[in-house]
């Protein structure tokens, strides 16, 4: 069913509290290479769908599954492709960077030489050398954001999901994380979550839009742009995003 | 298995890199001394031995194990970081053991800190040293049973003060089924099984078997199963709260 070159696959993908249903029918795919912007207005469904496709949230309706692995029947193989990084990159604060990367290592397998150089080289990509012994509570909002960042990618997954990577850093500190996500690209497939729309244009491949849980758009950023005479995405997302 | 061993480690370093460990040692070490030496009339009863040590144990526990206890799982969902440790690849029980051995070896520290006691009471006299190792091995027995109750507890809650009150509410509830004044409450009407469920359901029955020194199978079952139940109880509660 799943090609080789389809990492993500969400089908009828649908969560309901209650009575509200949070993220309705979702179907959507991403193939190795790409960088899928998933935008939408604050409570539309983005990090729900996130948190159900990383295993996190238990699903209603629909399936998804990342490299071939079915998030929920088979939840500990498809886990071991995923990279995540959580909404507000939640740590450890009485850890240091060190320790910490260590567990995330430690946890994902790796020992020894082989763990030090996985560390070392996250720690090298997100330039945390600064803060590395120190206790994360003690750190920056963009350090930590970026101690997130590194657990995520410590393990080089194939499929990474990052839920608004770049909130809370400086311009320059967003420049470097768009720059880390580009360099990584070709060999994954990932996900990044936004309401900044010119993130999309500056990292992403494709843009995936939704609104109160109906996926609205998928196409790419030139597609969603030329869809207003404007050609400004703010216009294009308002539109898209409030007609009911 | 490995993954057990890694979350043992990481709650082990938790507890030691805020001042938790110390202020519980302390306090311990502190409070079972003056029960022991003031309450307990250690030196008045010229009596070889440590039972005014461990009879303040299931009291002293009451309030000390979920203090550990509390932080265990409602931190977790506090901070939010539970969602970064189940969308890792780790079974939920592997957690949930990981946890509870981590806290369990914490209080072993503590009890071994009590050290001083032992020495004085040999250097005093003659005591029976089979006895007290017994007497040890039933505290912590105990202090497991304890555990189990408030990891379990912990994961129903976000919030420490209600997890602890809670945690001391059961507790008190194991503890006091045992006590002569609630036997007696049930004797006379209550047939004889109701009577002997509740003096068996409590801490105090089978702690005070084993500190006279009897290591019997019924007890350590009883204690065995009490932590298997509430720990099971706790992974089915996490996989339940899973992004609520």
């Amino acid at each position: 069913m799943n090609r080789p070159d389809e990492m993500i696959s969400i089908q009828g993908l649908t969560k309901r509290f209650d009575a509200l249903t949070a993220v309705d029918n979702i179907t959507f795919s991403v193939k190795r290479g790409e960088v899928l912007g998933f935008l939408g207005p604050n409570g539309a469904g983005k990090s729900t769908t996130m948190k159900m496709v990383t295993g996190y949230l238990p699903i209603t309706s629909g399936h998804a599954s990342v490299c071939g692995y079915d998030v929920e029947n088979h939840a500990l193989e498809s886990r071991r492709h995923v990279g995540y990084l959580p909404e507000g990159a939640p740590l450890y604060g009485d850890m240091t960077t060190e320790a910490f990367l260590g567990f995330i290592a430690e946890v994902r397998g790796f020992k020894g030489v082989d763990k030090k150089r996985r560390i070392d080289l996250s720690v090298q990509r997100l330039g945390l050398e600064p803060v590395f012994n120190r206790p994360i509570e003690t750190l920056s909002k963009g350090f930590k954001r970026r101690v997130g960042f590194a657990q995520a990618i410590l393990h080089d997954p194939e499929v990474l999901i990052l839920d608004e990577p770049t909130d809370g850093l400086d311009p320059n500190q967003k420049f470097q994380v768009r720059e880390l996500i580009k360099n990584m690209a070709a060999e994954k497939a990932i996900v990044i979550s936004t309401h900044i729309l010119e993130e999309v244009t500056a990292v992403c491949t494709r843009a995936v839009i939704i609104a109160n849980g109906r996926l609205v758009f998928d196409g790419t950023p030139e597609a969603l742009a030329s869809r207003s005479p404007s050609r400004h995405l703010d216009d294009v997302f308002r539109e898209l995003t409030t007609k009911h | 298995m490995r993954y057990v061993w890694v979350i043992i480690k990481r709650e082990l370093g938790a507890y030691f890199s805020t001042p938790l460990a110390y202020v519980f040692i302390c306090i311990f070490l502190g409070l079972s001394g003056a029960l022991t030496f003031f309450v307990g009339n250690f030196f008045e009863r010229g009596q070889a031995d440590l039972n005014s040590f461990f009879n303040f144990h299931p009291w002293l526990y009451l309030f000390l194990i979920p203090a550990v206890s509390m932080r265990l799982w409602a931190e977790e969902r506090k901070t939010g970081t539970v969602e970064l440790l189940l969308t890792l690849p780790t079974p939920i029980w592997a957690v949930v053991i990981g946890k509870f051995l981590a806290a369990w070896s914490f209080i072993a520290i503590a009890l071994i800190f009590t050290f001083p006691l032992w020495i004085t009471v040999n250097y005093l006299g003659e005591p029976d040293n089979g006895v007290i190792l017994a007497s040890y091995i039933g505290s912590l027995v105990m202090a497991g049973g304890y555990l189990a109750i408030g990891s379990c507890l912990s994961a129903v809650t976000k919030n420490q003060v209600i997890a602890f009150i809670l945690t001391a509410v059961v507790c008190f509830l194991f503890l006091m089924s045992g006590v002569e004044l609630v036997q007696s409450f049930f004797q006379g009407w209550a047939p004889d099984f109701v009577l002997d469920t509740v003096r068996n359901l409590s801490f105090l029955t089978h702690f005070n078997v084993i500190v006279r020194g009897v290591i019997d199978l019924r007890d350590v079952i009883y204690f065995a199963s009490l932590i298997g139940v509430f720990l099971y109880v706790n992974a089915a509660i996490v996989d339940l709260t899973r992004g609520s």
